[in-house]
């Protein structure tokens, strides 16, 4: 019979930092524990007394790998707040914004995080130049990048805490020649997402538990506005997505969990693409054609093909809207202030990000609260990582055990500078 | 272990309380950059990028956000220790801002807050690197500004290949 602790310190390739405990006794596990151990940064303490204007530029380095998300996600709960409409532009624009994130995102975690794992390599940066297939990975690799860098450059101003979005509309407008170069290097590495597509299709890892998603579902495959749909068929409005959400505070973690009707779930690429993959754009769907049949899919390294999947999408659909719209430059909407409550729901790289906000009539922020995928997906990575310890304990030793586990934990991609910074709110119902 | 490897320069980059955008700015600095950084640096201790990674003797030690607990001035003083150099990255290490944002919170929004810091053992005061330990260089921004990093970056190169 086995009986042991098993820690692991501070995982590796993945975004912040967590670490994870767990106790099997007589070949059961006791516990298991991820702890999600970034320091509280209490964003939702300090959003409390801003102007609502200078919110989404604080809320923006709540993360920096999705610091665009929760850019938008602000905006979002900032103008619903006060009542204000996007035109067509502005949404087409924050469109494009989310598919530069999405690719650049989604590429990071595949190769640099990911792909290791697969070629049984420490470093992405340890493939070798000389061997045809890692050349091919390695330049396939930064030049995905590079692509979904120039695209969010290009429209959002950076990257990272974009400069051009803001609450009623952008500051800012792709000129005629960047956008004839992002088209040109969008289509350039369309085959080597292809070829990141087909790595992802043959990964040799699976663990498959019966488990629920819950994602936005828009009209067309995007992650900016919709109905929050789950897996059981419910169908949930933005505005009341929250009340469908359990906090459970895990005293060993600095963030927050979440269960849905009592049970755990999951968010993220897997999620989106088990509800809406029909959505998914036409030339995306016509290339992939049968392969999408794998979704839905309960087998969580699918999450990883989702996100392949997902930088196809971006990129076909960002050359489709970038050839075919003219951009012009338009004012920005002026806020007109209220006393109101506002709520932001879309689709960051990682699942639903959650924003709302109280805003008093003068302009200036009372509260607000916010969640965000990694807490929503916590209790299913414990789950998930207590079966998969009980199917492993007899087959191998508890080092190779841990290396499974750390493979599985960022097959979930999760992202640890968003999770740990909020503080509990005790939301007072006006 | 190579000769060539070992002429290599040995990178350490660490994070501590931030969100981490000075390292996908690093990342995406490296997709114009890769080819020549595998060539001349070793990259001895980067979480985001490896799994075995070794704290022994750093050339250049790449700091990004500000100091929260006892556990990250003690990492801090080792890291120094093993490094001949210490770049401070970003606004969270150099100034200590946004991520030390509670230093600014009102005596109510501090008592509100009170237990969590006590429950992880935070510092009562969140700290910027240069209060712990002496930086040779800065790079601000935040996010750090690409080309600045750059310029540091290659200071720094030229120095150790002389």
């Amino acid at each position: 019979m086995h009986t042991f602790d098993l820690n692991l310190d501070r995982l590796s390739k993945v975004e912040g930092s967590a670490s994870l405990d767990v106790s099997v006794k007589d070949n059961k596990v006791e516990s298991v524990k991820f702890k999600i151990t970034e320091y509280k940064r209490f964003f939702t303490q300090a959003m409390k007394g801003k102007p609502i204007l200078a919110l989404p530029q604080l809320l923006a380095r709540i993360c920096g790998t999705c610091s665009n998300a929760h850019l938008l996600c602000s905006i979002e709960a900032c103008e619903n707040a006060l009542n204000m409409p996007q035109s067509e532009q502005t949404r087409e624009l924050r469109n494009l914004t989310m598919h530069g994130l999405i690719i650049r995102d989604h590429a990071l975690h595949l190769y640099m995080f990911s792909m290791p794992d697969i070629y049984g390599k420490d470093a992405f940066l340890d493939f070798d130049e000389n061997n045809p297939e890692e050349h091919q990975i390695l330049h396939d690799a930064f030049e995905i990048k590079a692509a979904g860098n120039f695209l969010a450059t290009l429209v959002a101003g950076r990257s990272v805490h974009a400069i051009h979005p803001t609450v009623g509309g952008f500051l800012h407008f792709p000129d005629q020649a960047g956008i004839g170069e992002a088209i040109k290097k969008l289509e350039a590495v369309r085959p080597a997402v292809l070829r990141l597509i087909e790595i992802y299709k043959k990964a040799p890892f699976h663990f498959d538990r019966k488990t629920n998603f819950m994602a936005l579902v828009p009209e067309k495959y995007g992650y900016l506005h919709g109905v929050i749909i789950d897996s059981k068929g419910n169908k949930i409005p933005e505005e009341h997505f929250r009340e469908h959400l359990e906090k459970v505070i895990l005293p060993y973690s600095q963030a927050s969990a979440y269960k849905h009707v009592g049970e755990s779930y999951m968010v993220g690429a897997l999620a989106r693409m088990n509800l809406a993959k029909d959505r998914l754009h036409s030339k995306t769907k016509e290339t992939l054609g049968e392969m999408l049949n794998i979704f839905p899919s309960t087998d969580i390294f699918h999450n990883n093909l989702a996100q392949a999947i997902e930088i196809l999408h971006s990129i076909d659909d960002s050359v489709d809207v970038l050839s075919n719209k003219k951009f012009e430059p338009e004012p920005i909407t002026k806020p007109v202030y209220k006393e109101a409550i506002g709520i932001g729901v879309i689709e960051a790289p990682r699942g639903t990000l959650y924003h709302k906000i109280h805003v008093g009539a003068d302009g200036i922020v009372k509260e607000g609260e916010i969640i965000v995928p990694t807490g929503q997906n916590q209790i299913n990575i414990e789950e998930d990582i207590s079966r998969l310890v009980e199917d492993l304990v007899l087959k191998m030793d508890k080092d190779k055990i841990a290396f499974e586990i750390e493979k599985l934990i960022r097959a979930y991609d999760p992202c640890m500078s968003c999770a740990s910074h909020f503080l509990k709110v005790n939301w007072k119902k006006s | 272990m190579t000769e060539e490897k070992n002429k290599k320069i040995k990178i350490g980059w660490f994070t501590f309380s931030c969100c981490e955008d000075n390292t996908i700015v690093m990342t995406e600095v490296m997709n114009d950059h890769w080819q020549e950084w595998k060539k001349i640096f070793d990259f001895r201790h980067v979480r985001v990028l490896k799994s075995n990674n070794i704290l022994d003797e750093l050339d250049i030690a790449f700091i990004e956000g500000a100091i929260a607990s006892q556990d990250h001035i003690n990492k801090l003083k080792e890291i120094r220790e093993k490094s001949k150099k210490l770049v401070a990255i970003g606004a969270c290490a150099i100034v200590g801002m946004p991520a030390g944002q509670r230093n600014y919170f009102s005596e109510e929004q501090k008592k509100e807050i009170e237990f969590l810091t006590a429950r992880f053992a935070a510092l009562p005061k969140v700290l910027r690197v240069s209060d712990v330990v002496k930086v040779d260089a800065e790079v601000p921004g935040c996010p750090m500004d690409p080309n600045k990093f750059l310029e540091v970056v290659n200071n720094l190169v030229k120095e150790f290949q002389q």
